[in-house]
């Protein structure tokens, strides 16, 4: 009755091998690497650059392990730290010699020495946390209200421009909050409007109202565009990261949506945590507008008058006020790249931009209507507006390439590209979560997790071998099966490791015992009343299969509550413990009973079974005694 | 080896009563520094930011917190951490300044002091993110409740389901006692021991009432009082092995799991302890109050008298 058929046994040698497969990864180390890729997306890396690189580590005398390339990525493999930093040097003095202007990310990273083959079929080691290998953690948060705004703005403008083209006679027009406001006293204007409203606005939301003479249309978001624009806010914000986090040189930046408005950024292995918040923690975003060159406009930016209606005032670096309007022409979206450089005439510093089609088409048609007068751009910093530079129009500008010079000198030229070039953002973002831990104590972190698990572990077996002699020995061996198929399983799904999971590992270790535990106790029981071993056996595993799943039943309902609701440290803990309990049940049950069918299960006649004392009241002895 | 030789049932329901007046007493304490005393909540719930410094020699703690204080913050806590060289700062959130001011601000300050001072972690959190994480711990322990509530009403019987809930909060309650009377930081990574020693000290119920489930099928005779006093007594040595083994592992995150693993293996600890008390005395003699009958279980389960797994079937008396 104690016998597995030949295909039990099958199954669990095979999940023991793709357990021992898949948890192996972790144990083979890191190599220092140096990692190239591209930091924009008009730079190609390519066979070419590879051989750049190779010829650059030649030059300099060092000798690379491996050079490969990974889809966009070339990693370079050295043997020490040292040349490491060496060759990262010589690198990016060959590929990217200006660091204001890098075309190549030139990155310190670590490359797991796991053998090729199994990498080809995905058993990587896992990834280890933040606190475990030291890093940056950001959680940003979206003001998707500012996004809202800012569409509605840029819809005021449109249906500004789609009435005058139109001639149809309004009797103004304004933004209020998230809403477009029109009035209309002529009926006739007022159809034509709604017509065009209909036609060429469908994402506005349209509701008429009489006020005074007039009528008011009123214009809101429809609540689909509204996501459309928030989804769309929070994808570009997200590129934009990512084109910041370029030129930080980070090897493996993960940048993740969590939610509907937060983006969560991650920099592994950054040290110099203070410049990663300088250019991450400026979120900007970046307007075009036109200076009010009336004499309203002038007298509020000479302080003698009040600011017009339809405009705003900001300082500029210097502190002089300008009085711009509000209507926004051209938003940091329509900005492909700027580069500072020098006047080709005067040779001053100056910042060339190049913008997209829409954004030229619009240029182009501001410049002709406004030669003489004077544009400015705009960086916004949470809500708080700032004038990059208000120069004036000297000519129509066409084809998308504009200059802007004067007053400027190479680093403030330098300064504007970059932030210009980095991108605008659609929407303001402010930090709400952040994390700094040092190199250092993740080391120690993982120390610590490995001490906290290795030595419980041990003790655990140990007094389970004393106790129950054999068969504590086999639920000894069931839980280094438990844990290797847990590495294996958290392996296979490339799993974040963080220290609250280790944490779990440890705890789910201490748990499943219980499973163990539980079988021991019944099949000593059964003893105790008299069974025979092998149907003692029998009918321990059996009853205490019923009592295994219904308490781990309730322990993973727990784990899926931590799941669902938890985040960042939680999460790491709950998966860590889910998948804790389902390996347990498998182990546990199925593998140590596989291991005592295999000891015992050939003996017909089988007369005592090693499961340390089983006592008897009546006798006051042992009829098993230890072996 | 054996450590538990009972030659008779212990009658554990007997003393139901007094070990209920102890656990309403603990209870009630619990409850009362709660609302006295208050947890002392981690800076995830808080918001606000945390700064873990080291130095090359012990640290003068007042002569941080001075300097710290110095920088014009209402409301600093300065303490170690894990060693005498690790100090641990924690800056309320201030309007204006965002984190990484405040604490390249306050490591300049401590660095004028003693320039051997090297930053290891700052965390910083914003205020709305720690109301959702009350929120949202609140909704996963009342998921907890729910969910293994209604487990146990379909597996066993409702007046189970309410015992076992009504022990093991009370477990969880008296965790959170320990941790506002001592005052110890409760963070993110308490929080998710104490839902997993809910899920953990339920198992100690559900092996009980399988057992008492169990007895009533196999011992027509026996009284409810007997039948449960028989469950525990049989129980009773694995569910000292079990905890005991648990506990080794949770001994062994408190001994080397250092500073940031402390309270998480704190809060196992007493839930263990806790735990055992509670299922064993607590959510057995509740389930008697409640008034469990054999019929209650035996006739829920008449369908099962077929099933070729059931070790008891066809064993009648």
């Amino acid at each position: 009755m104690n016998r597995y058929p030949l295909w039990k046994y099958a199954i669990l040698l095979v999940a023991l091998l793709i357990g021992v497969l898949y948890t192996l990864p972790n144990f083979f180390g890191e190599d220092p690497a140096v990692q190239v890729s591209a930091a924009r997306s008009t730079v190609r890396i390519d066979a070419s650059t590879r051989t750049r690189i190779e010829q650059s580590l030649a030059q300099a005398g060092i000798k690379p392990l491996s050079v490969i390339q990974e889809g966009t990525s070339i990693k370079v493999r050295l043997d020490s730290t040292d040349t490491q930093l060496k060759a990262k040097d010589a690198i990016q003095r060959a590929l990217a010699p200006d660091p204001n202007d890098a075309g190549y990310v030139v990155a310190l990273n670590l490359l797991s020495k796991t053998p090729s083959w199994m990498a080809s079929v995905n058993a990587r080691p896992m990834y280890l946390g933040l606190d475990l290998r030291g890093g940056v953690h950001f959680m940003l948060q979206v003001d998707m209200k500012a996004a809202l705004t800012k569409r509605a703005e840029s819809l005021a403008g449109d249906l500004r421009s789609v009435l005058r083209e139109k001639n149809i006679r309004h009797a103004g027009i304004e933004r209020n909050a998230q809403t477009v406001l029109v009035r209309f006293r002529d009926p006739a204007a007022l159809t034509a409007a709604r017509a065009v409203l209909a036609d060429q606005f469908p994402d506005l939301l349209v509701a008429e109202s009489a006020d005074g003479d007039a009528t008011l249309v009123t214009a809101t978001i429809k609540p689909e565009a509204g996501r459309r624009v928030q989804d769309q806010a929070l994808k570009q914000n997200m590129v934009t990261l990512h084109n910041r986090i370029n030129e930080l040189g980070v090897a493996e930046p993960v940048i993740q949506q969590q939610g509907v408005d937060r983006i969560v950024v991650q920099l592994p292995g950054v040290q110099d945590t203070s410049r990663a918040k300088d250019i991450l923690g400026r979120t900007a975003t970046l307007e075009v507008r036109m200076v009010d060159e009336s004499t309203e406009g002038r007298a509020a930016e000479a302080g003698t008058g009040p600011v017009p209606f339809g405009d705003e005032r900001y300082l500029d670096r210097e502190g002089r006020s300008v009085v711009v309007r509000k209507q926004v022409l051209l938003t940091g979206e329509n900005l492909t790249d700027a580069q500072a450089g020098f006047d080709n005439q005067t040779q001053e510093p100056a910042v060339h931009l190049t913008l997209d089609a829409k954004g030229a088409r619009i240029f182009r048609d501001v410049t002709r209507d406004n030669v003489g007068k004077r544009m400015a751009i705009l960086l916004f910093e949470k809500g708080k507006g700032e004038v990059v530079t208000a120069p004036v129009i000297r000519s129509e500008i066409g084809g998308g390439r504009v200059q802007i010079s004067g007053r400027m000198n190479t680093v403030e030229a330098n300064d504007t590209a970059l932030l210009l070039r980095a991108g605008s953002l659609a929407a303001p973002m402010e930090i709400i979560e952040e994390m700094t831990i040092g190199p250092s104590l993740g080391a120690e972190n993982i120390a610590k997790g490995f001490h906290s698990v290795a030595w419980g572990f041990a003790a655990i077996v140990a007094f389970m071998a004393v106790y129950y002699m054999l068969f504590g020995l086999f639920s000894g061996v069931a839980l280094a099966v438990n844990l290797l198929l847990l590495v294996a399983i958290l392996s296979m799904l490339q799993a974040t490791l963080t220290l609250p999971g280790m944490a779990a590992m440890a705890l789910a270790l201490g748990m499943a015992i219980d499973s163990n535990v539980l079988i021991n106790e019944r099949v000593r029981e059964e003893l105790r009343n008299g069974a025979s071993p092998q149907a003692a056996i029998n009918t321990g595993y059996d009853r205490a299969w019923a009592t295994i799943l219904d308490s781990n039943v309730t322990t993973l309902i727990a784990g899926v509550a931590l799941l669902a609701f938890g985040s960042g440290p939680v999460r790491g803990f709950a998966v860590v413990h889910c998948i804790g309990i389902l390996t347990s049940m498998f182990s546990a049950v199925f593998f140590s009973r596989g291991l005592v069918n295999l000891w015992y299960g050939r003996q017909k006649k089988l007369k005592s079974v090693s499961i340390g004392t089983v006592w008897r009241p009546d006798a006051d002895g042992a009829i098993t005694k230890a072996e | 080896m054996e450590f538990f030789k009972i030659r008779r049932d212990i009658p554990f329901m007997k003393n139901a009563l007094v070990f209920n007046v102890i656990s309403l007493v603990t209870f009630v304490a619990a409850v009362f520094f709660l609302f006295s005393r208050g947890l002392h909540l981690s800076v995830e719930f808080t918001g606000g930011t945390v700064m873990e410094v080291t130095y090359s020699q012990p640290a003068d703690i007042e002569g941080v917190r001075r300097t710290v204080a110095g920088l014009g913050y209402a409301d600093v806590q300065v303490q170690n951490f894990g060693t005498a060289r690790d100090v641990l700062i924690r800056l309320p959130a201030q309007k204006g300044v965002s984190s990484a001011q405040q604490s390249d601000r306050t490591v300049a300050a401590l660095k004028a002091t003693d320039p051997n001072v090297t930053l290891r972690r700052v965390e910083f959190v914003g205020p709305q993110v720690g109301e959702e994480l009350v929120s949202n711990g609140l909704k996963a322990l009342a998921m907890v409740v729910a969910g293994i509530m209604i487990y146990l009403a379909v597996r066993f019987e409702w007046k189970f389901a309410v015992a076992a809930i009504v022990a093991n909060l009370h477990d969880v309650i008296i965790i959170l006692g320990f941790f506002a009377y001592f005052q110890w930081e409760f963070s993110l990574a308490v929080l998710a021991a104490v839902l997993a020693v809910l899920g953990y000290s339920v198992n100690e119920s559900v092996v009980i009432f399988d057992r008492i489930r169990e007895n009533f099928r196999r011992y027509r005779k026996m009284s409810t009082v007997e039948t449960i006093d028989n469950a525990i007594t049989s129980t009773i040595s694995r569910t000292i092995i079990t905890h005991g083994s648990t506990q080794i592992m949770v001994l062994s995150m408190l001994l080397f799991g250092g500073a940031t693993l402390h309270y998480f293996a704190l809060a196992l600890t007493i839930g263990i302890l806790f735990g055992i008390y509670s299922s064993v005395f607590v959510a057995a003699a509740i389930a008697m109050w409640l008034g469990i009958k054999r019929e209650d279980l035996v006739k829920a389960s008449s369908k099962r008298e077929g099933d070729p797994n059931d070790p008891n079937a066809g064993a009648t008396v």
